[in-house]
């Protein structure tokens, strides 16, 4: 293929004939496994890649012969796709959420016994992973190649390698969600995808370290920005623990099934050492890479503390690590595993609310573009809900409260906090400025959308919060009631009854937030088409500084 | 810092000085640490290396540290188990030494422990298939109506609950519908006549009188040795009354043809190995006066 330089083709670099040796490598393996596997699901997922892999050869040909328009300081192309399937997988992955959410509170919702796929069991791992792995990494990814170029005044490093790592991760995405549906599990939650998945995000996640730490190293500002910190101790973290996790080994190299390296307690300790830093180093150090490039550049302010961010950071990665027992409260893990995950969450406190300090006070000298900037608005509350579900995480990390917390809905109603409040709204701000910025928009479509869609989500997250934590301490006081002979006051079936209302009330908080999604998608779309839409703006500020609250 | 562009400057906003470094406009304030901030921080650490010292942590070559305390989740929950016990024990040896479950049911304040434990009982164990409160489902008696499979008296329910029913306990209940259409014994329209003859039976008015009277003498040799003479059911093979309206799995024209093609067995599990004598006990007085319990 390397001999298409005549006109108007151009010379193939080394990163597109690495590539084209890796896809002739892998289309060969998948074809062989499409041909001997035994496994139906195996063979539906060979052929995947092997679709996947020719669409991709394909694609490499006719960029060959396609005159580039991306060829500006920054690659910017990624980032405009990146954007558009952010949103997607968004919606996706609230829609299903409200699926399972309806489906909890009527467990005939979509039961069609002929479908195995519409099952609850089925779906629940989709949900998760669509808003994390799909819409969380694609926003991760999206916005890290955003910041990574500008704050570095670098382009991507590696040629076409960004594209790889790009469509490589959708392709890890299609593989796990289509195994969801088809029943192919490991069982480890969020870790869901069986070991050819795991290997092949594997590779996709090293191209993406490579990528990035290309990037920097090609820098031209001599220091590298905060934001890259925390990208980069999520690529470097997640790497870690992805592997670690799924050692695995597989039945037989052309089929789905894998045992774990691990067994018993270990295997738990080992499942939700992941599991805890997924969220410490995924959705929460990722997440503050946004925020740290956002917040400031939207607002137009310095960021608050440089010495803050030095130390909230290192504190960060050194604690969370250590957090993870806390899973396992009153369990078999030993006690003194439990004691230690249970202090290095509480000491995880203070590390956690630097960053939000840092975003919260980083509006110090503009607070009234809370009022008049509702993307701004979107994303300071976004820090807040940061602020209270850290505080309330080393809260329920504590063995008293975990006592009565786990197991029980509060944990749904925490994670939510987390994963709407914070990573739902820090995201939607990023995908709106990149929609004016990644297009060179002066305005977005309207200010008036986003009204509508922060007010609309804001509503449902707040009643998808309240009900689970009503419903959650409902259960766990419920579980642990006994009358004065000494016997259990309820059974476990009224305690499901008992819910039922907190599960109609989060259902429609969810659907609240979905039509937030949707309505976000819409001024997205019409905002990179270059649309502006006639509105009266709001009172900018210019008020007399009296009116800003002090520092 | 030494970068000659970016020199360090007052913030207008806040009068405080930045770093000197910017990255695509983006400045940094040299604000120090928060101090309310450092001080809870290095107050979380304290609290953490004082709860280390009290409590099971750090690990060693040889075991971990077991802690001051001499903390042990595994001794408390064993306590707390104990404790329970000695709640229940005076009532449960009560209980026991009661010669009969009618003795129970007479004294109030034993009464009044078998019931809550047979409600705690119930409630995590056999609500899963009757239903919360013991209304049942399809296929899953209830048990607040005085319909009984194979009794209802407290000795019967005692026996039900402790071997279960079709179970694989050697004294469980058992006794075995044959499948009639499934297995050949019975022709398509002979189970079609007989679905009519259960209907008439159970006295639904719009039934086809030929197809009853096809199927009298099917009745009398097929059913009736189970079901009796005149379809009242005996609860010596757990064989239901036909006549009386109450159908465990419907009632309806196709759920009795079904029933006679394929027969329906249901099985429930035998509890004796699950549950002590007393909870047994405390299970068939509560089941009895759910609504529907016969005298001996």
């Amino acid at each position: 293929m390397s001999q298409t330089q005549t006109s108007p083709g151009k010379p193939v670099g080394i990163d597109a004939v690495i590539l084209w040796i890796f896809l002739a490598i892998g289309s060969m393996f998948a074809l062989i496994i499409a041909a001997k596997t035994p496994d139906d699901l195996m063979r539906v997922h060979a052929l995947i890649f092997l679709t996947a892999f020719i669409i991709a050869g394909f694609a490499m040909i006719a960029r060959q012969y396609k005159a580039q328009k991306d060829e500006g300081p920054y690659m910017m192309g990624i980032v405009k796709v990146g954007v558009g399937l952010s949103a997607f997988w968004g919606v996706v992955g609230f829609l299903v959420g409200v699926i399972i959410a309806l489906q909890l509170a009527y467990p005939n919702f979509m039961y069609i016994e002929e479908w195995g796929w519409t099952n609850f069991g089925r779906l629940r791992p989709l949900h998760t992973s669509a808003v994390i792995f799909a819409f969380g990494g694609t926003v991760l990814i999206t916005t890290s190649f955003y910041v990574v170029q500008r704050t570095s005044r670098a382009r991507l490093a590696g040629g076409i390698a960004p594209w790889f790592v790009f469509w490589g991760y959708q392709l890890f995405i299609i593989i796990a969600a289509t195994g969801y549906l088809m029943g192919v599990t490991q069982s480890r939650e969020y870790a869901e995808p069986e070991w050819y998945a795991d290997i092949w995000l594997t590779i996709v996640w090293v191209a993406y370290l490579l990528v990035y730490l290309g990037t920097l190293w090609k820098r031209k500002e001599p220091h590298i920005y905060v934001a890259n910190w925390f990208y980069l101790a999520f690529i470097v973290t997640v790497a870690l623990l992805h592997v670690v996790n799924n050692l695995a080994m597989p039945v037989s190299l052309i089929e789905t099934r894998s045992y774990s390296l691990f067994a018993g307690v270990q295997d738990a300790l080992t499942q939700w050492w992941y599991g805890h830093n997924a969220v410490g180093f995924f959705l929460t150090a990722g997440f503050l890479g946004i925020m740290y490039y956002f917040i400031p550049k939207r607002a137009e302010r310095p960021v608050y503390s440089y010495r803050l961010s030095i130390v909230h950071f290192w504190s960060l990665i050194f604690i969370y690590i250590w957090a993870g027992p806390h899973h396992l409260h009153y369990t078999a893990l030993p006690e003194w595993a439990q004691t230690l995950g249970m202090t290095f969450s509480v000491m995880l406190w203070m590390p956690s609310w630097g960053g939000m300090i840092n975003g919260l006070m980083t509006l110090s000298g503009a607070w009234d573009k809370i009022r008049t900037d509702p993307v701004i608005r979107m994303m300071i509350v976004s820090v807040a809900f940061y602020g209270m579900s850290t505080f309330e995480g080393p809260l329920m990390a504590v063995r008293a409260v975990n006592s009565l917390s786990h197991y029980t809905e509060w944990t749904i109603g925490h994670v939510h906090s987390g994963a709407l409040g914070w990573v739902g709204y820090i995201s939607f701000g990023a995908l709106y400025c990149l929609a004016q910025w990644a297009w060179g928009r002066k305005k977005l479509y309207s200010n008036a959308l986003v009204e509508w869609h922060f007010w609309i989500s804001t509503v449902g997250i707040l009643l998808y919060i309240s009900s689970m934590w009503v419903a959650g301490i409902l259960e766990g006081l419920w579980w642990r009631s006994y009358d004065e002979l000494g016997f259990l006051q309820y059974s476990f079936i009224q305690t499901v009854e008992a819910k039922h209302i907190y599960f109609v009330i989060r259902a429609l908080g969810g659907t609240m937030f979905l039509v937030g999604a949707l309505i976000m998608c819409y001024n997205l779309w019409k905002t990179a088409r270059g649309d502006v839409l006639d509105e009266k703006p709001k009172q900018a500020g210019g008020k007399a500084p009296a009116m800003a609250p002090a520092e | 810092m030494s970068n000659n562009k970016n020199n360090p400057e007052i913030d207008d906003a806040t009068g405080t000085q930045t770093t000197g470094h910017e990255w695509d406009g983006i400045k940094e304030l040299n604000t120090p640490l928060p101090r309310w901030w450092l001080i809870i921080m290095y107050a979380t650490i304290v609290w953490s290396v004082v709860y280390w010292v009290f409590m099971p942590s750090w690990p060693g070559i040889n075991g971990y540290f077991k802690g001051t305390r001499n903390h042990s989740e595994r001794a408390n929950v064993d306590a707390a188990m104990l404790e329970l016990q000695a709640m229940r024990s005076a009532n449960s040896e009560k209980l026991l030494a009661s010669k009969s479950l009618t003795d129970i049911e007479n004294d109030p304040e034993l009464l009044q422990f078998a019931m809550a434990s047979g409600k705690a009982a119930f409630g995590d164990n056999c609500e899963t298939c009757h239903g919360p409160g013991g209304q049942g489902a399809i296929g899953y008696p209830n048990l607040n109506d005085d319909v009984w499979l194979w009794g209802g008296t407290l000795e019967d329910i005692r026996t039900t609950i402790a071997y279960g029913i079709r179970a694989p306990h050697p004294k469980s209940r058992k006794s075995l519908m044959p499948a009639f259409g499934k297995t050949g014994i019975l022709s398509g329209e002979q189970v079609n006549d007989l679905t009519s003859y259960v209907q008439y039976l159970a006295g639904e008015d719009d039934v086809n009188e030929e197809a009853v009277q096809r199927a009298a003498p099917l009745f009398k040799a097929q059913c009736s040795v189970c079901h009796s003479a005149d379809g009242t059911g005996n609860r010596m093979f757990g064989a239901p009354n036909l006549t009386d309206r109450e159908w465990l799995y419907g009632g309806d024209r196709e759920a009795i043809k079904y029933t006679i093609t394929n027969s329906r067995n249901g099985v429930m599990p035998s509890w004796d190995h699950r549950f002590d004598e007393a909870t047994i006990a405390s299970l068939a007085v509560y089941v009895h006066t759910l609504g529907g319990g016969e005298q001996e």
